[in-house]
């Protein structure tokens, strides 16, 4: 049934192209047809429910630097369907907003928006989500470092009162990550990866 | 008829009952014995703190069943959770709309130290945004734990001096 969907959707769209999977069908496809595409998958082979949108940040200088990933679901066949878009490249990477489609797609959009700096043209109210507004910075780009970068918080009243702004977090030896592969859950546990330095004692090496 | 009157000291047959004390442990027995908590409830800390207010531990016999949902009302605010910077601005206007005397109780890891949240989004310590009085570890806190909490707070709300200046010019 899937392979059915991806096989007439080449054939409506020539620029979409096959894109490896290890679970669900999935293709790539240009960012400027996103929204016929998902409407043709929606109106046409019933993947009606948006399960998901998200974005990938390859690495800095890679090209294409993002790509912005829907997911789909069939309530019909029960079937996921996976939509990879390779952003344009530019300073301001941009994709088409498919919240005329889905109107659930709004937060997620400005989800991808906050994390990842990922415009939606056509978006009714793109703002931040998560942080607040006015955070200088994007955290799920590769170039943020996970402690953060020092930035002003939202409310002036407070900030002049208290001084406080959002501070890089002591590290203490982490990051603190889960352990993957052949091990048992002990230790696979999160924990800190270099025990040699902490918040007083700086990393060996660091600059 | 006059007889001589020879009461040295206050007759309370007469004049009823009267306890002498100092203005400083009055005013400290009626703080003490009636925090009104502040119910910060901003991540899983909040459930233990909603047990602590329910029957089973029920902190009503400590004089602070009052959770009031308004900082006018309240004396004592209970941060329990995650305090994202996000969260901390509204955090600090809520606390700045207590009356005082106030206090502040930091419940569990996060709210104490930004516990395991090591990120970019996370205070790092509720005590960097709003002076913290007890802080309570654990992850989350048993709910005994933020009735010792409170018990400490009280003993400490005991030790003030509250009637400095009360009665200065």
């Amino acid at each position: 049934m899937s392979a059915e969907t991806v096989a007439a959707i080449k054939a409506s769209f020539p620029r979409v192209t096959d894109r490896p999977s290890l679970d669900h069908p999935a293709f790539n496809a240009p960012a400027d047809d996103v929204p016929e595409i998902l409407r043709a998958l929606r109106d046409g082979h019933s993947f009606d429910f948006l399960a998901d949108v998200t974005a990938i940040d390859w690495a800095q200088g890679a090209n294409p630097r993002f790509t912005v990933v829907y997911h789909l679901f069939s309530t019909v066949t029960h079937e996921y369907l996976r939509v990879a878009a390779d952003c344009p490249p530019g300073a301001e990477p941009e994709v088409p907003s498919v919240t005329a489609l889905w109107p659930g797609a709004n937060w997620h959009e400005r989800e991808v928006y906050d994390m990842f700096g990922i415009r939606f043209s056509g978006h009714p109210d793109l703002r931040r989500i998560l942080m607040w507004d006015g955070y200088p910075h994007f955290p799920l780009r590769k170039e943020f470092p996970l402690a953060g970068i020092e930035a002003p918080l939202a409310d002036a009243d407070v900030v002049s009162e208290t001084g406080v702004s959002a501070k890089p977090a002591p590290m203490a030896g982490g990051p603190f990550v889960a352990s993957s592969g052949e091990m048992n859950l002990t230790e696979a546990e999160p924990r800190a990866k270099d025990e040699s330095w902490t918040e007083r004692r700086e990393k060996p090496g660091a600059d | 008829m006059v007889t001589a009157n020879t009461e040295l000291s206050y007759n309370s047959k007469i004049e009823g009952e009267v306890v002498v004390s100092r203005a400083d442990a009055v005013i400290n027995w009626v703080r003490s014995n009636s925090m009104w908590p502040m119910p910060m409830g901003l991540a899983c800390c909040a459930i233990e703190l909603m047990a602590v207010a329910s029957s089973r531990f029920d902190i009503a016999r400590f004089g602070a069943e009052v959770m009031r949902f308004s900082p006018r009302q309240s004396d004592v605010m209970i941060v329990s959770g995650t305090v994202t910077y996000k969260m901390a601005t509204a955090l600090r206007r809520i606390y700045d709309q207590m009356a005082e005397p106030k206090w502040v109780i930091a419940m569990g890891a996060c709210a104490s130290t930004g516990g395991m949240y090591r990120s970019y989004a996370v205070l790092q310590g509720v005590d960097r945004i709003v002076p913290v009085d007890v802080y309570v570890s654990g992850c989350p806190p048993r709910p005994e734990a933020l009735i010792d909490a409170l018990v400490k707070l009280q003993d400490k709300v005991k030790r003030e001096r509250s009637a400095r200046g009360l009665f200065s010019t």
